[in-house]
């Protein structure tokens, strides 16, 4: 059984949590750019933490069901609806075979993730059926959904219906503060280049894709032009030679040699990923110790939240 | 031996500072030491020229315990001298037709072609990193004299199996995709499959030397001139 795209809107695509550990291979992570609504869609349905699930970025996406089962979507703003009635967002809903699903365009946030029960079932590549469609590797043939496309899920009759309250959801704005972990190449940017950075407020560029998030600003200038290549790892801050900095995300490729001022936090970067060209973003440097106890305390807080049933 | 934090789940290991075979087989002993040292706690190790990327699962362990078993496994290495690993032959293709840039590159070193393919294949490489894209192998170091600088223009287009220069570094294009290093010839076997095992017939550390192959033994080879 499975899902039918109408319409796929402007790029949509299936991810799991991503690939983990294939970065010496030179394959890079993939995954949903917000972690945060990517991990709600999974646990309002009850699925294993991960399941593949389909990221709409922007919004337009058309599908019908073949089947019954139940799907959640989580994320931006965007209007849902089932047989052209609005329904609630962060909320599990039962579908019926023949049903039509659209998600309109969004007005907050960009990326939204919408899941099924169980998860969509296909084969993963390298251990994960990330979308990544620079290396054309995990989806559907390494690549976005296109109409016809057909997601395999699982008939499913029997599911509780939770969802998130209002209060309990992000909100997506167009302003935000990403902390960042000043990196290993922070000596070859004076103490005055570092302030600049920390201390004005950037905006998001068109250039801003799941790869990285290239900024506009005041320029860091960097000591150096370009170091010797070594891995990138997941939120480095690049600065090129034109001193407009580059957040690297997800599809970022592996290894690389411009200076990087430091990295952000993952759970801000999720947030960035959430803007729109135009949007703000501020800098500021929280410690490794900082970092790790922001991790854990996001987790502790996301997987402590109550979920309330509700009945339709 | 340099420690830094890169990001929340990572720390960068310096070795060196230049590109060099005995640099290069530090960072390959330091990643064959940090496996058992990290275990589970170990999400990735991504070897470079000079440097080593530790991914580390930051729900299991953090920062300090990581840095503390890298110093002391690190610490405890013989020193190496930079020739162990596997010698692996790759047969190319040299001549215009595949390779475009094969005379503008002798032309600028002062050259004929046979001597830039009598270098190329005169040198035996060292595989120092992977990545950019899937299965893309940066060897060197190439020969000073045919040593290029990259394209002022990147190609949109660079065929599966491009022998290519850029600086000092050469590499076999894995699959398909934009490049901006000059094309000098072909190989035929394939850098990056998926669906075998091994998906790459070279991994970090092992050297590669170049052997000139026919236009005829290069497409009984499975090499596509296209």
């Amino acid at each position: 059984m499975s899902f039918k795209i109408v319409q796929p809107g402007i790029l949509s695509m299936l991810q799991d949590s991503g690939r983990r550990g294939r970065q010496h291979i030179g394959l890079t992570n993939g995954g949903p750019l917000d972690r945060e609504a990517f991990y709600y869609c999974n646990r309002l349905l009850g699925n294993p933490e991960g399941s593949t699930t389909i990221e709409v970025s922007f919004g337009g996406m058309t599908l019908q069901a073949e089947n019954d089962t139940f799907i959640c979507v989580t994320g931006a703003d965007m209007p849902l609806r089932i047989n052209g009635e609005e329904q609630p967002l962060w909320t599990v809903l039962a579908v019926a075979a023949g049903d039509t699903i659209s998600l309109d365009f969004a007005e907050n946030g960009c990326r939204s993730y919408l899941g099924v029960a169980d998860g969509f079932t296909v084969q993963p590549s390298f251990g994960s059926t990330a979308t990544v469609m620079r290396e054309n590797i995990g989806g559907l043939r390494g690549d976005k959904l296109h109409a016809g496309d057909h997601l395999p899920c699982a008939v499913v009759r029997k599911r509780r219906r939770y969802r998130l309250a209002a209060e309990q959801r992000p909100h997506y704005q167009d302003r935000i503060t990403v902390r960042v972990i000043p990196g290993y190449q922070q000596h070859h940017f004076s103490r005055l280049q570092q302030r600049r950075f920390f201390s004005h407020a950037y905006t998001v560029s068109d250039r801003c894709d799941r790869m990285g998030y290239r900024l506009e600003g005041p320029a860091i200038k960097c000591a150096i032009e370009g170091i010797l290549s070594e891995g990138i790892c997941f939120g480095a801050i690049q600065v090129p030679a034109d001193g407009q900095p580059i957040v690297l995300l997800n599809d970022r490729q592996t290894i690389g040699g411009y200076p990087k001022i430091g990295s952000a936090l993952s759970l801000d970067a999720s947030r960035l990923a959430q803007l729109r060209p135009g949007g703000t973003v501020h800098f500021a440097p929280i410690t490794p110790h900082g970092a790790h106890n922001a991790l854990h305390l996001a987790q502790s807080f996301a997987r402590r939240q109550p979920l309330w049933e509700h009945r339709p | 031996m340099e420690l830094h934090s890169a990001g929340e789940d990572a720390i960068m290991l310096y070795l060196g500072e230049e590109t060099s075979p005995e640099v290069s087989a530090r960072v390959q002993a330091a990643a064959e030491a940090i496996k058992p040292a990290l275990g589970a706690d170990l999400v990735d190790l991504v070897p470079s020229y000079a440097s080593l990327l530790i991914i580390y699962d930051a729900m299991h362990t953090d920062h300090l315990s990581v840095a503390h078993r890298v110093r002391t496994a690190v610490a405890a290495l013989q020193t190496r001298s930079g020739t162990e690993g596997r010698t692996v032959v790759l047969p190319v293709y040299y001549a215009a037709e595949v390779g475009e840039d094969l005379e503008s590159l002798a032309q600028r070193a002062g050259l004929s072609t046979a001597e830039v393919i009598a270098l190329h294949t005169g040198t035996e490489y060292r595989v120092y990193a992977i990545g950019f894209a899937p299965g893309f192998a940066y060897l060197g170091q190439v020969d000073e004299r045919i040593a290029a600088p990259r394209l002022t223009t990147p190609r949109q287009k660079v065929p599966r199996g491009a022998v290519a220069i850029a600086d000092r570094q050469t590499a076999v294009y894995p699959a398909v995709s934009p490049g901006g290093w000059n094309l000098i010839g072909r190989c035929p076997v394939r850098m990056f499959d998926p669906d075998t095992e091994p998906t790459m017939p070279v991994t970090v550390g092992d050297r590669v030397r170049f052997e000139p192959i026919s236009r005829e033994r290069f497409v009984a080879l499975g090499g596509d001139l296209a």
